[in-house]
């Protein structure tokens, strides 16, 4: 089983070969039916896999990478070459299911979400080649196919964000995710060319391993010395910084809501977006080992939560919420393994399995958020809480189990995200970083407090206009049932596998561990905080009487509000720079120089021979007389010079 | 006669014929110039032959040589001479310009876009 | 005479037999010419392949030779002139087959892509074939004589494709790209007559000449002169303006020979002529060739970001992959090579593709113009998902060919210890965003938001359904298929490319380091 573990990502592949080249343009309801049965077909097949190889690794090193298979891809020189590989180990398996599932409920979500666009095939074709990048990408055994699928992920995104290409607005977000990540991307590309280079190797098993010696020197660049593994661990972590879209190139991120939303709930749940913490998770011993590193990772991490939750309390677009709510999410996520490094210089490994814990959770409910969130568009025909409200009686399954996920992200016993959020907070508690923690208790407050202002606006007080009117139900079973799934693992999926996190997804190849002290106050206060933050929206904005378009109007609001409300200017910053500074100044310069001083010299050769031929040719007078004179003058010119042999 | 004689005589040619050339302005005696420069030549040719020891018949043959092709080419000359006037009723050497470059037209210069 | 001798000579003997046939065909039949043109290409192509196939098969067998010597395969020599040591001497090793399979690819697809030339049609496919028969004889000919003999037959060809069928500023864009072709060649001329002159041994055979170590004064000139030579026709910085000034006048299928085969005749000149005989010469000079090279890496694609041209675009973009070619020669370690090479083969298929798509999009739309089109994906999604297969393949996506090329020539030019190769690396590496950018901003251009096209003449297009713009046709189709299969084919295995091309360039990659 192990063995032909590729078969997970042939069925995707065969749904957007199939789908890309031949029965998008025939039938779209076809194409959606085969992409869910090879997503289906993906997924079964990954969970007996996963059963077998944890039958395999029971008892054992847990952490230990399988091998299941390997090729070399591409020959570099000597030693040095690309293979392509296929590790089990516990987050690379973990993910494969998150993977596997959400791609299968989010196909199946679309054949409802995407039933009158005319192009949904081409959609199915994508999400396929999109699930199979992101597989793809968590079992790369090297970082070269690491970064291969990295790019497909990438692209894949690029082309489903701006799936409705006819729209302007859809079309400038996928060209700013592309070009965001992209940036990012190059670092991670460079990353890769210095650790061949001083590494001699691309595999996780060297990086991790005995290359972390042979990369613990200085190196001088431009004056300054730095450490080459620090360097190595930077370049390679920025890649994981754009595409998780830690601050400051998060800005892609909320953008990138202009895709159709089963695009956004993959994309925020499952893959993308978790890739790079996936590959902080993956080169975790590497990282670690560089001085200092893990620091920067936990201040990036716990200060993009705090951020994109302050955001968040602000927005109005149903959407945009979530995606600032996933920003949080994540930087909890890099917080989290940033956190493993302790005050007193050991590794807590808590950390990282609590990071691996809460991508697991993270992927359910926010998952479901986005489904739901698409039901309410499908039903409103609009993306704003202006156009909400009372929704609760239309979409009475959407409802509750939208409420069962704002209760897990708010982190509100004993729902799924409680759990490894509590543990989160309680490794960087137990770590020492203990204004860290605080900051995160705090930025679980938030969460609380602008998932249930979502909440109370979305779903209660009166109907605010929007298209969706009638009686009745109005749930489209396709895009319902996966919802209802998702309800499950939203609730249960904490409670379950804390003890596999606890005891299984420990990374492999770091030594030192740090005793763990159990603290038991902190989980109850990020429970009050959370019932804290849940409180307070209800008195803003769900109580009886509570004036909902007042919540949402930015009339007599502070210079705070609007400068929160439009995200600390940072997007009109990076147009600046990127419109003005590079393309139109910089651009702009090496463009005018190209033609007005390297072409012109060029077209001041062509016309300097041109003239000076005119020039010689008065000469051609017609004169017979000065013909013979010239030549005269000419032999005995050459006389003179001694070059005639007179 | 020694063959200094000879050869002052033939560079006096000479240079008779090329102060012609140069100041004539009529056709024909431009080509009379240019045969006294000829002869000028084969005087040089027959000198030579005769005060050099040895070979004494190349110079000559060479000079007869000359002598025929300069009595073809004035052969050709003279009729394209009587033909020009015909056409032009003209053999002022000032006027025949026709092989000349047009300097009105200048080259429009390769200027850059 | 062996089976791949005779294959090989038939490679390029080909495109005059069908020359020659093509003479036959009575006029008014413009079809079958076409038909023929295709024909003859299209067994190029499947003569080429086979031969590969077989080279393959050998070269795995043989491996890589031990010295520094050159083994090659589907050797022709006849002696010419023998008192001056001139010989027509061809033969393939793997870099040359790939490169000639390239050729007869982009030669055949280049025929498809011209379906619709109107006038004169027999001579421009007669010409077009000799301009492929030149690039193919540049890549065969191991005799310095008949490579600058099928170098410069070539880029009389091209001069008049592009002064006769050429559109825009034809005349002006065909005589700069002939005169700066022609100022290289001359170079190139000066250093092959220098080192004839000095070897020794009266001969222009390039094995034999590889033999001698010319003396270090001599390299310090002859190698400067010999590799900006050749480096003119990859449009090497200042020499650069001939592309984009060429590509625009010049008609699709030459555009994308030009592009495609003939900028890497300069590279592959480069490589295989001047740091194969002047190892010495190059070690000098490569310091200072970097800092012209780094012009064309980086400030390529930021002028791409501001040109509006389609043509344009392109061509700074190819300035700019030829400027990775020229960082992997100039890198000078193995994997720097290694990775000039597959980026040669690489932008072949590549900005072949490119220039057909445009090609195809000009001729529909009557404007290549950025900003006078948008939304054409909704009219023409053949040429809209070409487009952007090749926009991809341009900024390095994985799986396509144009990945695995630069990934290569970055790891093998940041091994390179000198600070300076290592800084142009960083910035080359980092330059991958810029490619992004003018690849997405086109994109998004001409392809995506509502429809609309202004030709430019008053006559604008508002409604996808009253345009009566078409998708690609069948022969298009077929040509820009071809060449996203080699793409992906490329892209996706790229192993059998590169060993395959270690036998060729581990032996000059000795030479160079000795």
């Amino acid at each position: 089983m192990i063995a032909h573990g590729y078969l997970i990502l042939l069925f995707p592949l065969l749904a957007f070969a199939v789908n890309g080249l031949w029965l998008a343009r025939r039938n779209g309801f076809a194409a959606g039916l085969f992409s869910i049965l090879m997503s289906a077909a993906s997924l079964a097949y990954a969970i007996p896999l996963a059963l077998e190889w944890f039958a395999a690794v029971h008892g054992g090193d847990a952490s230990a990478p399988v091998e299941a298979w390997r090729f070399t891809w591409l020959p570099l020189e000597g030693a040095l070459k690309v293979d392509f590989s296929m590790i089990l180990d516990p987050i690379s398996v973990m993910m494969l299911l998150v993977i596997g599932t959400v791609a299968l409920l989010v196909n199946v979500y679309s054949m409802g979400y995407m039933r009158h666009d005319p192009s949904r095939g081409r959609f199915f074709a994508l999400l396929s080649l999109f699930a199979f990048s992101m597989l793809g990408l968590v079992i790369a055994g090297n970082v070269f196919q690491m970064y291969v699928f990295w790019e497909l992920v990438g692209v894949s995104s690029y082309l489903l964000i701006g799936f409705w290409y006819e729209k302007p607005s859809a079309v400038a977000a996928s060209k700013k995710a592309m070009i965001v990540t992209r940036f990012a991307d190059s670092f991670f590309l460079l990353g890769i060319v210095l650790a061949a280079y001083a590494a001699g190797s691309m595999d996780f098993s060297v990086l991790n391993g005995s290359a972390i010696a042979a990369m613990s020197r200085e190196v001088s660049l431009g004056g300054f010395h730095v450490n080459l593994l620090f360097l190595a661990s930077l370049l390679m972590f920025l890649g994981g910084w754009g595409k998780s879209a830690m601050f400051p190139l998060h800005i892609w991120l909320p953008d990138a809501m202009e895709g159709p939303t089963p695009v956004s709930s993959i994309i925020h749940s499952a893959t993308m977006v978790v890739a790079g913490v996936y590959l902080t998770a993956r080169f975790f011993p590497m990282f670690a080992a560089a001085p200092g590193f893990l620091d920067l990772v936990r201040v990036v991490g716990i200060f993009t939560a705090l951020f994109a939750a302050v955001i968040a309390c602000t927005q109005k677009d149903i959407k945009r919420i979530l995606a600032f709510s996933t920003l949080s999410q994540l930087g909890y996520m890099m917080f989290s393994l940033g956190a493993a490094a302790t005050v007193l210089g050991g590794v807590n490994t808590a950390a990282y399995s609590a990071s691996a814990f809460h991508i697991f959770t993270h992927a359910f409910f926010k998952c479901l958020l986005f489904l739901g969130a698409g039901a309410l568009i499908h039903h409103v025909h609009a993306n704003e809480l202006d156009a909400m409200g009372g929704l609760w009686k239309k979409l009475p399954l959407t409802w509750i189990s939208m409420l069962l996920a704002c209760l897990a992200i708010a982190g509100i016993p004993p729902f799924s995200g409680f759990w490894s959020k509590d543990e989160i907070i309680l490794a960087a508690w137990q770590s020492g970083h203990g204004l860290s923690a605080a900051l995160a208790l705090f930025t679980g407050f938030l969460t609380a407090f602008y998932m249930f202002r979502l909440y109370f606006l979305a779903f209660h007080g009166e109907p605010r206009g929007g298209h969706g009117e009638g009686h009745g139900r109005h749930e489209d079973p396709w895009m319902t049932v996966p919802i209802v799934i998702l309800a499950v693992p939203t609730v249960l999926s904490g409670l379950l596998a804390k003890d596999f996190f606890h005891h299984f997804a420990l990374p492999h190849q770091v030594l030192s561990e740090s005793p763990v002290e159990h603290v038991a106050w902190l989980p109850a206060t990020a429970a009050t905080l959370g019932i804290l933050g849940l409180f307070l929206a209800f008195v803003l904005y769900g109580r009886r009487g509570a004036d909902a378009k007042a919540a949402l109007s930015v009339e007599g609001r502070g210079g705070w509000y609007r400068l929160i409300l439009n995200k600390f200017y940072i997007d009109e910053l990076y147009l600046f720079v990127a419109r003005r500074l590079l393309i139109g100044g910089f651009a702009g310069a090496v463009k005018w120089v190209d033609t007005n001083v390297v072409d012109a010299a060029v077209g001041a050769t062509a016309s300097g021979t041109l003239r000076s031929g005119a020039l010689l040719r008065r000469l051609q007078n017609g004169n017979l007389a000065f013909y013979i004179g010239a030549f005269l003058f000419g032999i005995l010119l050459l006389r003179i010079l001694g070059r005639l042999p007179l | 006669m020694t063959l200094e004689r000879c050869l002052l005589l033939a560079f006096a040619l000479f240079a008779i014929g090329v102060y012609g050339a140069l100041t004539r302005r009529h056709l024909v005696g431009l080509l009379i110039s240019i045969e006294l420069m000829l002869n000028a030549a084969n005087i040089n040719l027959a000198a030579f032959a005769h005060f050099r020891p040895g070979d004494a018949t190349g110079g000559a043959t060479f000079a007869l040589f000359t002598i025929a092709v300069a009595a073809c080419e004035m052969a050709a000359a003279l009729s394209i001479v009587v033909a020009m006037y015909r056409r032009r009723r003209n053999l002022d050497l000032d006027k025949l310009r026709s092989l000349r470059e047009p300097i009105e037209a200048e080259p429009g210069a390769g200027k850059a876009p | 005479m062996n089976l791949d001798s005779l294959l090989l000579t038939l490679v390029w003997t080909l495109p005059f037999a069908v020359v020659g046939l093509s003479l036959l065909i009575p006029k008014g039949n413009e079809l079958w010419v076409k038909r023929l043109h295709a024909l003859g290409s299209g067994l190029g192509v499947l003569i080429a392949a086979w031969l590969t196939y077989r080279l393959y098969g050998r070269l795995m067998v043989d491996g890589a030779p031990m010295g520094a010597d050159l083994r090659l395969y589907a050797v022709t020599r006849i002696d010419w002139l023998p008192s001056l040591g001139i010989s027509f001497f061809t033969g393939v090793d793997g870099l040359s087959m790939l490169l000639v399979l390239l050729t007869a690819i982009i030669v055949f697809t280049g025929v498809l892509a011209s379906w619709n030339t109107g006038t004169q049609v027999k001579e421009f496919f007669a010409l077009l074939q000799l301009l492929g028969a030149g690039v193919f004889g540049v890549f065969i000919s191991f005799d310095l004589f008949t490579f600058f003999l099928f170098y410069e037959m070539e880029a009389v060809a091209m001069y008049l494709l592009i002064g006769v069928w050429g559109s825009g500023r034809r005349e002006y864009g065909a005589m700069k790209l002939t005169l700066t072709l022609m100022l290289g060649s001359a170079l190139v001329l000066v250093g092959i007559l220098a080192l004839w002159a000095s070897s020794g041994l009266g001969t222009f055979d390039l094995t034999q000449l590889a033999t001698v170590r010319f003396s270090p004064g001599l390299q310090a000139w002859v190698f400067p002169v010999l590799f900006v030579g050749f480096a003119v026709s990859a449009a090497l910085f200042p020499f650069h303006t001939w592309s984009p000034d060429g590509h625009s006048a010049a008609p699709t299928a030459v555009s994308m020979l030009a592009a495609g085969v003939m900028m890497k005749l300069g590279a592959y000149g480069a490589l295989r002529v001047a740091m194969y005989l002047c190892p010495e010469g190059a070690r000098q000079w490569f310091p200072v060739l970097l800092y012209l090279i780094s012009f064309n890496v980086v400030l390529g694609a930021f002028i791409a970001i501001r040109h509006k041209d389609l043509k344009f675009i392109t061509a700074y973009s190819s300035i700019s992959h030829l400027g990775l070619v020229l960082l992997g020669l100039a890198a000078g370690t193995y994997l720097g090579v290694k990775g000039a090479s597959l980026q040669m083969i690489s932008h072949g298929f590549l900005t072949g593709l490119f220039f057909a798509v445009i090609g195809m999009i000009y001729s529909r739309t009557h404007t290549r113009l950025v900003d006078t089109q948008s939304g054409l994906m909704k009219v023409m999604p053949f040429l809209g998902v070409a487009f952007v297969i090749a926009g991809f393949t341009g900024l390095g996506l994985p799986g396509l060919s144009g990945f695995v090329a630069e990934a290569t020539i970055f790891i093998g030019a940041f091994q390179n210890p000198d600070p300076q190769v290592r800084i142009l690396t960083v910035l080359a590496v980092l330059g991958i965003t810029t490619t992004a950018v003018y690849v997405v901003r086109t994109a998004n251009f001409i392809l995506h938001g509502p429809f609309r096209v202004d030709d430019g003449h008053g006559h604008v297009m508002e409604k996808p359904e009253t345009s009566g713009l078409t998708d690609a046709s069948g022969v298009e189709k077929l040509a820009l298929t071809l060449l996203i299969a080699c793409i992906l084919g490329m892209g996706l295995f790229p192993g059998w490319i590169s060993r395959m091309l270690d036998t060729s360039l581990l032996p000059m990659f000795r030479a160079l380091s000795r």
